[in-house]
């Protein structure tokens, strides 16, 4: 299993890292502290699928807990910032980079990607995995092991987007609604780290289930308050009064007609 | 209120409610140990409460304090409302914890095997007092504010 992980991380790096080859061959500029983001993020993931933690974490609840933070909040967080939907539209030949911000566009994608959406499949995955039998029923069955891993980083990273995403979304709600989505997302995870302090799921003793759920709640407060500034500094700077001034009508900048998408900061600076 | 003494008013009322909760954990669940991670006669309604509150308490930090830069990048901050706004805040929110979480939802006890009255007393006294402060506050901004407009 392991290796499986591997092998797809590897694969991820490989890819932005070449696309981001692509982008400067032709002139373009991609910022370095994009992709260090991007292998930072794997490389957390990678902490929490290969090695010695992933080994403990067959057997200890408190263990798995961690990589559940780590695969889970960090590695989405690191990921999402280092921005890999733009690349992707600017490595690309034009026609397909065309396909992509069409099936971008798509109402599944949009559906997906609504913070709504991502809030309650990653949430409820997380209380699907713990409040039933799956959590015991992984360690029996590789399949559903990699499953439930997939999962955990897949909904980690849409709703991350979901709330600071800095790549293409036309249709994202605006900051009030995110931050709702946030504070209640947030709430029923530190509801269900305390939850699991008194009920640990199937197959896990008690002192392991008090231990891992008290890691759940503080150690998921550390990266919601990650996830808090990001979305804050976001606000910050797009409700900069100077720039608001010079760009001229007060919509927000995610919302202007013909301006579908945001490079994120850092790609702005560097291209113009 | 115009907008500006609004937001600095809000900005506080933010802080203060965060602030609380970050004191609230920080002192009386990891310092003391007074307040227990969970009681286990704890209903889902509390822990239901609790969460709401965890996460809210710090969102309000976090952005009461973008709040605040953004209004010093203005110029507009106004020192006055602001911890009036405060003051409310952190005194609701422990009134709130007191009366409410702690004993209509019964999250937990301020501190166990201990009688408890001059505890519950204690904290919800504070708690008025901090409300009434801010108020005060905010009353006499307010004054000072028409006295000066008219």
């Amino acid at each position: 299993m392991p290796g499986l992980f591997g092998v797809a991380l590897l694969t991820a790096a490989v890819l932005y890292v070449a696309a981001a080859g692509t982008v400067r061959r032709r002139g373009r500029w991609w910022p370095p502290g994009c992709t260090t983001l991007w292998l930072g993020g794997l490389a957390t993931a990678a902490v929490a699928l290969t090695g010695p933690l992933a080994r403990e974490a067959h057997h200890d609840f408190t263990a798995h807990m961690a990589g559940h933070l780590l695969l889970g909040m960090t590695a989405p967080l690191l990921l999402v910032l280092a921005a890999p939907v733009t690349l992707a539209l600017r490595a690309l030949p034009a026609r397909q980079a065309r396909g992509l911000s069409r099936i971008l566009r798509s109402l599944p994608v949009r559906v997906l990607t609504h913070p709504v959406t991502a809030g309650v499949l990653n949430a409820g995955g997380l209380w699907v995995l713990y409040t039933t039998g799956v959590y015991r029923e992984m360690g029996q069955h590789p399949w559903l092991h990699v499953l439930v891993h997939v999962h955990v980083a897949a909904t980690g990273y849409l709703f991350t987007a979901a709330i600071i995403g800095v790549d293409p979304a036309p249709h994202r709600p605006g900051p009030r609604t995110r931050a709702a989505v946030l504070i209640a997302f947030l709430a029923a995870h530190a509801i269900l780290a305390k939850h699991l302090y008194a009920h640990p799921p199937a197959g896990v003793p008690a002192a392991g289930g008090r231990t891992g759920a008290e890691l759940m709640y503080y150690g998921g407060d550390l990266a919601d308050v990650a996830l808090i500034v990001v979305f804050c500094l976001q606000w910050y700077r797009s409700t900069d009064p100077r720039r608001r001034s010079a760009a001229g009508p007060r919509i927000p900048a995610h919302r202007l007609p013909g301006r579908p998408w945001r490079l994120p900061e850092e790609a702005r600076t560097g291209a113009e | 209120m115009s907008t500006v003494p609004r937001r600095n008013m809000l900005s506080g009322v933010l802080l203060g409610v965060g602030v609380a909760g970050f004191v609230d954990e920080t002192v009386f669940h990891q310092l003391l140990h007074w307040h227990h991670f969970y009681d286990k006669s704890t209903p889902a309604m509390g822990l239901i409460s609790d969460g709401l509150f965890h996460a809210g308490s710090w969102f309000c930090t976090v952005g009461a304090l973008f709040l605040v830069a953004d209004l010093r990048r203005r110029a507009a901050f106004r020192a006055t409302p602001w911890w009036g706004g405060l003051l409310l805040g952190a005194g609701a929110f422990q009134l709130y914890d007191g009366t409410v979480q702690h004993k209509l939802l019964g999250l937990h006890q301020i501190r166990y095997h201990v009688e408890l009255a001059p505890y519950d007393w204690t904290w919800n006294v504070i708690a008025v007092v901090l409300i009434v402060a801010g108020a005060v506050l905010l009353v006499r901004f307010r004054r000072a504010a028409v006295s000066t407009a008219s």
